[in-house]
């Protein structure tokens, strides 16, 4: 029996390659949402994801200096910590957010930018977006950018330099799961940097779909920790993100409306 | 004295006052923070040598869970 270690070697042999660094698991997680830093440990180590997102907030004074700090139950020394500007709906606040959090995180580069167009659906705003992609690249931060499934929008944020390319599969925390695979489809097509699905995943099925599309990796948070049992969802779209990418590799079965070509042998019928 | 805002709210510190002591005084020293002066960042190997002036605006982050 050496399948589990055939298996083993295949996930080696297939890293996720961003900016030049390669990473195991393709699934990465976000920290927000959780009961306690105790159940975002757990459900971040049941996911086995490697890349970790967090945010950059504003440290509570004086309130309590004991308080627990994220960073304790997620240390920089075993996490790629990503930290976002999610909430920043210009380019200002974004740029500043995350020279902050390169300065939190000891010259740290690889970042997740976002810039919000909407408060009530948490659309982002694209033009806003690829401006602040180019200052960033600019200042030479490696940016990962989550952006809408517009393939034209992608394909600027790859010519300003962005390292991944991370178009929404339905709004930020909906789990409406993928709603136009097509869109993403040609994305992928044409990236030459990897395509990650960003929020909207509700479910193991949608990560799964997300990689049979031929995405590079999922991100996901309020599916994890928003699910009754995070730590269980997380072993799910562990699974889920795995078997996607081996069945992408694999190569499907071509789709037929019928077939009439039975699996087993049509001869040696009894009677 | 002099009068800033940290983090939107107001303080008082006495003059001389450096960003590490103010760092020191919100028992925040040792911890995972970046700070910034008057929307300007002050690495941590400066922050012993950045003075403190009136009116100054201060913002100290760190990182909390996010998605």
């Amino acid at each position: 029996m050496n399948a589990p270690n055939e298996n083993l070697a295949l996930a080696h042999d297939d890293p996720l390659v961003i900016a030049g660094r390669a990473y195991r698991s393709r699934l990465l997680v976000g920290t927000g949402k959780y009961k306690d830093f105790a159940q975002t440990r757990a459900a971040i180590d049941a996911s086995g994801a490697q890349i970790v997102t967090v945010a950059i907030r504003r440290t509570n004074i004086g309130q309590n200096p004991n308080e627990p700090s994220l960073l304790d139950h997620l240390p920089p020394s075993q996490f790629t910590l990503l930290p976002n500007t999610a909430g920043c709906y210009t380019v200002e606040d974004a740029v500043r957010t995350l020279q902050l959090a390169r300065e939190l995180l000891d010259g740290h580069t690889l970042v997740k930018l976002e810039v919000l167009g909407d408060p009530h659906t948490l659309f982002p705003n694209v033009r806003e977006t690829i401006r602040a992609a180019e200052v960033l690249v600019k200042d030479g931060f490696e940016v990962m950018v989550y952006t809408s499934d517009d393939p034209i929008a992608a394909r600027e944020l790859e010519a300003v330099g962005c390292v991944a390319i991370m178009p929404l599969a339905s709004l930020i925390g909906s789990g409406m799961g993928i709603l136009n695979p097509w869109n993403l489809k040609l994305i992928i097509e044409q990236a030459k940097v990897p395509v990650l699905v960003d929020a909207g995943v509700g479910t193991a099925s949608d990560a799964a779909i997300a990689m049979e599309l031929g995405c590079a990796g999922v991100l996901m948070n309020t599916a994890i920790a928003l699910a009754q049992d995070p730590v269980l969802m997380a072993g799910a779209m562990r699974k889920a993100v795995e078997a996607g990418r081996e069945a992408l590799r694999a190569g499907r079965m071509p789709r037929k409306f019928y077939a009439a070509s039975p699996s087993s042998p049509t001869t040696g019928l009894i009677g | 004295m002099l009068s800033i805002v940290v983090n939107g709210s107001f303080r008082v510190c006495t003059d001389q006052t450096t960003v590490a002591d103010l760092i020191r005084e919100l028992a925040l020293e040792g911890k995972r923070v970046a700070v910034e002066r008057n929307g300007e960042i002050v690495p941590k190997s400066r922050l012993a040598e950045t003075p403190l002036a009136n009116g100054d605006r201060i913002e100290v982050v760190r990182a909390v869970g996010g998605g």
